[in-house]
């Protein structure tokens, strides 16, 4: 019997100890992940300050063994061809997910809805492959269009779900109260519903433009790169995060400063992005 | 007139987002036929990787793929929810709160970026110290035998792991914080304690959700392509050794692609982006079946 009042004891103390114990387990946890990334982000500001200036951010990459040079024909080829991809997959994304919230066709709602976290979960890279195949190789030659093609099929889950998301997220009433005012299907959809889910449609967008502001993979047999200002999508581009990953895995130490700096610069855009985004998202919930 | 437009907008977006993702998969089908037609269903299997011979098998990067990631979503999983169980119950509000949000900006760096970090400052951590650490304390296991290189399988782990910790930590909090607070507040007045009221009351009820968190932090690891490529080593070969360098099914597409010159070396090189399709369908086949399972076994509870 004082058996049992002894094992009981020590499982009360067990039991005490693991109810004090575990919040600092998991704070050791926190602090480590936080701390982690924290150092990371550091080092990046730090060697990317190092190489930061305006000439950097202006002029054409010079030559290994030619001090300064720049990767601004990256940035204005990042600009275009993640512009144009976005100029693709907001009308095709924002018209699905109203699709996907105001359809009573369910069979097909839940087709779509299934695929679009399918798509969402297909590596950047295969998507890479099939723009290669679909726009790069019957005609010839890389494309800064082939790579916003890539990255237009990236953004369009993210947008058909956020869309749906805020569209349904509108309150039944609106579009109840436009109908009995004697409003039709469709307008009630646009001039009512619409305009209240706007910058829920909007952060999305924005959210897509970040998600794929920092992807690489389907660039390399896209957009390819190059060294010229290139406007023209038609052609071979550069691109900013192409530029890092090429600069990064090069022998010269003048092109890794560069990197670094590439990647501080991509790094504070897709934080103004996420930044910007939330703040819609919050004046959204606002009004 | 207007309505009829919009609707047909509407039918015609859908068509479209269809085309796209039927599209991909018969596209990749076609691209991979040249290989599949030489080597069969052997290509799964064989370690064979030579262009010049024109012999290809898969194997080195199938393992490449699942070793990596897998490792890297287990470390992740436990690290990262211990992480989001603080921020979410535990941290006071003027810690909790900036913490999760500065979490949730950490998780949307791009993978390049962490690429560069783990070539320029991880690998060489792992050369000189985290390496020959290991090698000394725990070196009879064959897991920690051979040289070390810097980049290899441990470095590519440990930078999946950094990535994906985010993913795990900002999605489990908004999870956790999900959890209403009525339930908390019932069994801390029944004289439960903060940690019990998180793991019999919090934790079940939201596991659904952090299960679905980690679902997707690996299928980010499982396609990752740059980060990896840049700390692997590239090398496609089966070693017991996480000091040796490997190979990911990304990574030799990444790789290899704009050098492959014969049809047979192309139509293998997009085998492998297939295999990586088929991959992300079964991790997100079996996720879905296995949430039906957890949350079926919840409401009977």
């Amino acid at each position: 019997m004082s058996g049992a009042v002894v094992h009981r004891a020590r499982s009360a103390a067990l039991w005490r100890l693991r109810s004090a114990a575990a919040p600092w387990l998991c704070a050791c946890c926190a602090a480590g992940v936080a701390g982690a990334l924290l150092l990371i982000l550091g080092y990046v500001v730090r060697e990317g300050l190092g190489a930061f200036s305006l000439s950097f951010l202006t002029e054409l990459p010079h030559p290994v063994g030619v001090a300064g040079g720049g990767v601004g024909n990256g940035i204005v080829g990042s600009l275009i061809i993640v512009g144009l991809a976005a100029l693709m997959a907001f009308p095709v994304g924002t018209l699905a997910g109203i699709f996907l919230a105001s359809s009573g066709w369910e069979t097909l709602v839940d087709l779509v809805r299934y695929l679009c976290d399918v798509l969402a979960s297909i590596p950047s890279i295969a998507i890479g492959l099939f723009a290669y195949s679909l726009l790069v190789e019957p005609f010839g030659h890389f494309s800064g269009f082939s790579a916003s093609f890539a990255f237009a099929v990236l953004m369009l889950p993210l947008i058909i779900r956020t869309s749906e998301a805020a569209m349904r997220g509108v309150s039944h009433e609106i579009r109840e109260a436009a109908i009995a005012l004697g409003a039709r299907e469709h307008v009630a959809t646009l001039r009512f519903v619409l305009p209240a889910a706007w910058p829920g449609v909007v952060t999305g967008l924005l959210l897509a433009v970040a998600r794929v502001t920092g992807e690489t993979a389907p660039l390399l047999f896209t957009a390819f790169g190059s060294q010229f200002w290139e406007l023209n999508p038609a052609n071979p581009m550069a691109e900013l995060s192409l530029q890092i990953f090429t600069y990064a895995i090069s022998p010269y130490r003048s092109w890794h400063a560069q990197a670094w700096a590439g990647a501080l610069l991509l790094i504070l855009s897709v934080f103004a992005l996420s930044v910007l985004a939330r703040l819609f998202l919050r004046r959204s919930a606002r009004s | 007139m207007a309505g009829w437009l919009f609707f047909l907008a509407m039918d015609l977006a859908c068509g479209l987002f269809l085309l796209v993702v039927g599209g991909i998969f018969l596209e990749l089908l076609a691209g991979s036929w040249p290989s599949i037609r030489a080597f069969g269903l052997s290509f799964l299997w064989t370690s064979a990787w030579d262009p010049v011979a024109g012999k290809f098998g898969a194997l080195p990067f199938i393992y490449g793929t699942l070793v990596s990631s897998l490792v890297a979503i287990a470390l992740a999983a436990g690290v990262g929810l211990l992480a989001a169980i603080y921020l979410a119950e535990f941290a006071p509000g003027w810690l909790g709160a900036p913490l999760g949000l500065l979490i949730e900006l950490l998780a949307a760096v791009p993978s390049v970026v962490y690429g560069l970090w783990g070539l320029f400052v991880l690998s060489p951590i792992v050369r000189s110290q985290i390496g020959p650490f290991l090698q000394a304390t725990l070196g009879f296991l064959p897991l920690f035998s051979g040289p070390i290189y810097g980049v290899g399988m441990l470095t590519a782990i440990l930078i999946l792991v950094l990535m994906i910790v985010p993913t795990v930590v900002a999605v489990s909090r908004d999870v956790l914080l999900a959890v209403p607070d009525i339930q908390r507040e019932s069994m801390l007045a029944l004289g439960a304690t903060r940690w019990e009221v998180t793991r019999r009351v919090v934790l079940p009820a939201a596991r659904g959700g952090i299960f679905g968190a980690c679902v997707l932090a690996l299928g980010r690891a499982v396609g990752e392509t740059i980060a990896t490529t840049m700390v692997i080593g590239n090398r496609p070969v089966i070693s017991a050794s996480l000091f040796a360098p490997g190979y990911t099914l990304a990574s030799v597409i990444a790789n290899e692609f704009t050098e492959a010159t014969t049809t047979v070396y192309l139509g293998a090189l997009t085998e492998l982006g297939l295999l990586l399709f088929v991959l992300s369908l079964i991790v997100n086949g079996l996720a879905r079946v296995l949430l039906r399972a957890l949350s079926g076994g919840l409401r009977q509870a």
